[in-house]
């Protein structure tokens, strides 16, 4: 049974004057952040917990937009009020990351300089710098030290990145479905989705918005390939099969098996929501991820500044970061007798699975924060 | 299951005492993680505990311990060499298939190990297979046809595993039912044997 959402919920607005100098070099003099926050931060500022998006979601976890239950936050099965990230009990942060394209400021935001949108001239930004902006937005909101940082996938991959650049201001990380870096499969995928889209002719090279077009082709193709990645082949064998949308073949081009169908549907949503520009960049920033390469790719010393408690979930059909990409982390915190703990979750879901309401997985949740709260409350 | 919790209680008594304050424990099978949760309260261990099975793991989290959900017959491959003061397996030596593998991963991870198992090799089990049956008892409670256990053993049997294994025994403990300490015919009198032991320097 669906447990109670946390219900209407309204996105704020951050601005930062003070420059940032991102991991590429560039300097972005200002910007601005969009999040939303869920249940109240107690007086000592201590039940603060970040949650970190992975490629195609916002800062709108949990909740709904004006009673419309179509906008319902991406996982609000897991934070609200009585749920395993409890809302009553901490209080919730998401946040679109810099480069975003849901109200952040991003490459189809306004270039304040040239008053024209930023398109192919905004920056390249990495996990490191998201993490950076995180901080700062928990500085601004008075948050000296976080209860936890919670993401899955690339999400996952902003918590450990915090545990690694701010051991100081993070108690826990809870890390699903992610990986210390990116094989060179997973790159390969990312790879082809960019493709997609700069080959698309109405990409304009990344400056389309003046073109007032959209480069809708690409961000179907690369939305297709990119929905493939997050589904294990079992279960897309169980929800399509290979239906047909009718009765008989065909024999011509047209959307003939059901996953062709929802494939497409897919691609074609996606198309009209999200910014061609950010897609590149989000996805080069997975690739760019790799915390251990400066320690010659040692993870275990990279980490060796790391206070916080980890627990680390894998799924067992997740191919895209597998259940040993998971290990590699635990095993580089175990090597740093570091507090972690794992779970590899048997699950048909694939990827996706971190973003379903599985019992065991949110159980395992709910009583890693059940800890959390004890553990904030003895101090 | 109250009957076996006192075996494990026995059995957890005799593990702490072999424990140094303050040492790393890998503890595996560690169920609910109730043993790594009493070294933590006892003897100030900090350690992680490895277990398959999903309810255990959950019950692990619950009681604020670490812990590695993971199939200890795949081996502790991912765990780095001389890691822990102390590899653990307690009351499970009798149920793995990969007996040698898992013993020899132990010798690699820790420095030193501490298993414990039910002495098959008791009178009243001994008695028991005289008049045909199957061993059933407080430290082997299982039927023959619902039993985890695969690979019953006398505390003959592990010594002579030992010698030819290049094990060195540091530490032995055998008790019978009441927890009494027993020295004379532990292979005949003892229900439980508790071992602490290390690789043998060559």
């Amino acid at each position: 049974m669906m447990k109670l959402s946390i219900g209407d919920v309204q996105p704020q607005r951050m601005l930062f004057d003070e420059p940032i100098l991102l991991k590429c070099g560039e300097i972005l003099s200002n910007y601005q952040l969009t999040f939303e926050t869920y249940g109240t931060l107690n007086e000592e500022k201590t039940n603060a917990v970040l949650v970190c998006h992975a490629l195609n979601a916002s800062h709108h976890v949990a909740g709904t937009y004006n009673g419309d239950e179509k906008t319902i936050g991406w996982w609000d099965n897991l934070i609200g009020p009585g749920k395993p990230l409890d809302t009553n009990l901490f209080f919730v942060i998401g946040v679109n990351n810099l480069g975003g394209c849901h109200g952040s400021t991003g490459p189809s935001s306004i270039n304040p300089v040239t008053t024209e949108p930023w398109g192919s001239t905004f920056p390249m930004v990495t996990v490191e710098d998201w993490v950076e902006t995180q901080a700062r937005l928990g500085t601004k909101l008075g948050i000296e030290v976080f209860a936890a940082v919670i993401g899955g996938s690339l999400g996952g991959m902003q918590a450990l990145q915090w545990t690694i650049d701010q051991p100081k201001r993070l108690k826990n990380a809870v890390i699903v479905a992610a990986a210390p870096k990116l094989s060179a499969q997973n790159i390969a995928f990312n790879e082809v989705a960019r493709q997609a889209i700069t080959l698309d002719p109405e990409f304009y090279d990344g400056d389309f918005y003046q073109q007032k077009v959209l480069p809708r082709t690409g961000l179907k193709i690369a939305r297709m390939i990119g929905h493939i990645t997050y589904l294990s082949d079992d279960a897309m064998d169980a929800k399509f099969g290979r239906s047909l949308r009718e009765d008989a073949l065909k024999f011509n081009f047209d959307t003939e098996f059901q996953i062709e169908s929802y494939l497409r549907y897919q691609g074609d949503k996606f198309a009209e929501s999200f910014d061609a520009n950010t897609y590149l960049r989000i996805t080069k920033a997975l690739d760019y991820f790799d915390p251990a390469a400066k320690c010659s790719g040692k993870l275990a010393a990279t980490l060796c500044h790391s206070q916080a408690n980890y627990l680390v979930i894998s799924f067992t059909s997740d191919w895209r970061f597998s259940p040993k990409r998971s290990r590699e982390m635990v095993d580089a915190l175990v090597a740093n007798k570091l507090n972690v703990s794992y779970a590899e979750i048997d699950s048909p879901h694939g990827h996706d699975a971190f973003l379903m309401d599985e019992p065991v997985y949110h159980n395992l949740i709910a009583a890693y924060f059940d800890r959390v709260w004890k553990e904030g409350k003895d101090e | 299951m109250s009957r076996h919790n006192k075996v494990r209680r026995q059995d957890y008594q005799i593990i702490t005492e072999m424990i140094l304050d303050g040492s790393t424990v890998l503890d595996l099978g560690c169920g609910d993680g109730s043993l790594l949760s009493h070294l933590k309260k006892t003897r100030n261990v900090s350690g992680y505990g490895v277990e398959k099975d999903d309810r255990n793991v959950l019950a692990s989290l619950s009681n604020g311990i670490n812990v590695v959900q993971s199939d200890l017959e795949q081996g502790l491959a991912g765990f780095g060499d001389e890691t822990f003061d102390y590899v653990v397996l307690s009351l499970t030596l009798q149920a793995v298939h990969q007996t040698e593998t898992i013993i020899n991963e132990m010798l690699r991870v820790g420095r030193q190990v501490i298993v414990t198992f039910p002495n098959f090799g008791f009178w009243r089990h001994r008695l028991q297979i005289f008049f045909g049956q199957t061993p059933v008892s407080k430290e082997l409670p299982y039927q023959w046809y619902d039993t985890p256990n695969v690979h019953v053993l006398t505390i003959n049997d592990f010594e002579k595993f030992c010698a030819h294994h290049n094990v060195r025994i540091i530490d032995r403990v055998v008790i019978n039912e009441t927890s009494r300490s027993i020295n004379i015919l532990p292979n005949l009198l003892g229900t439980l044997a508790i071992y602490r032991f290390d690789k043998e320097q060559r």
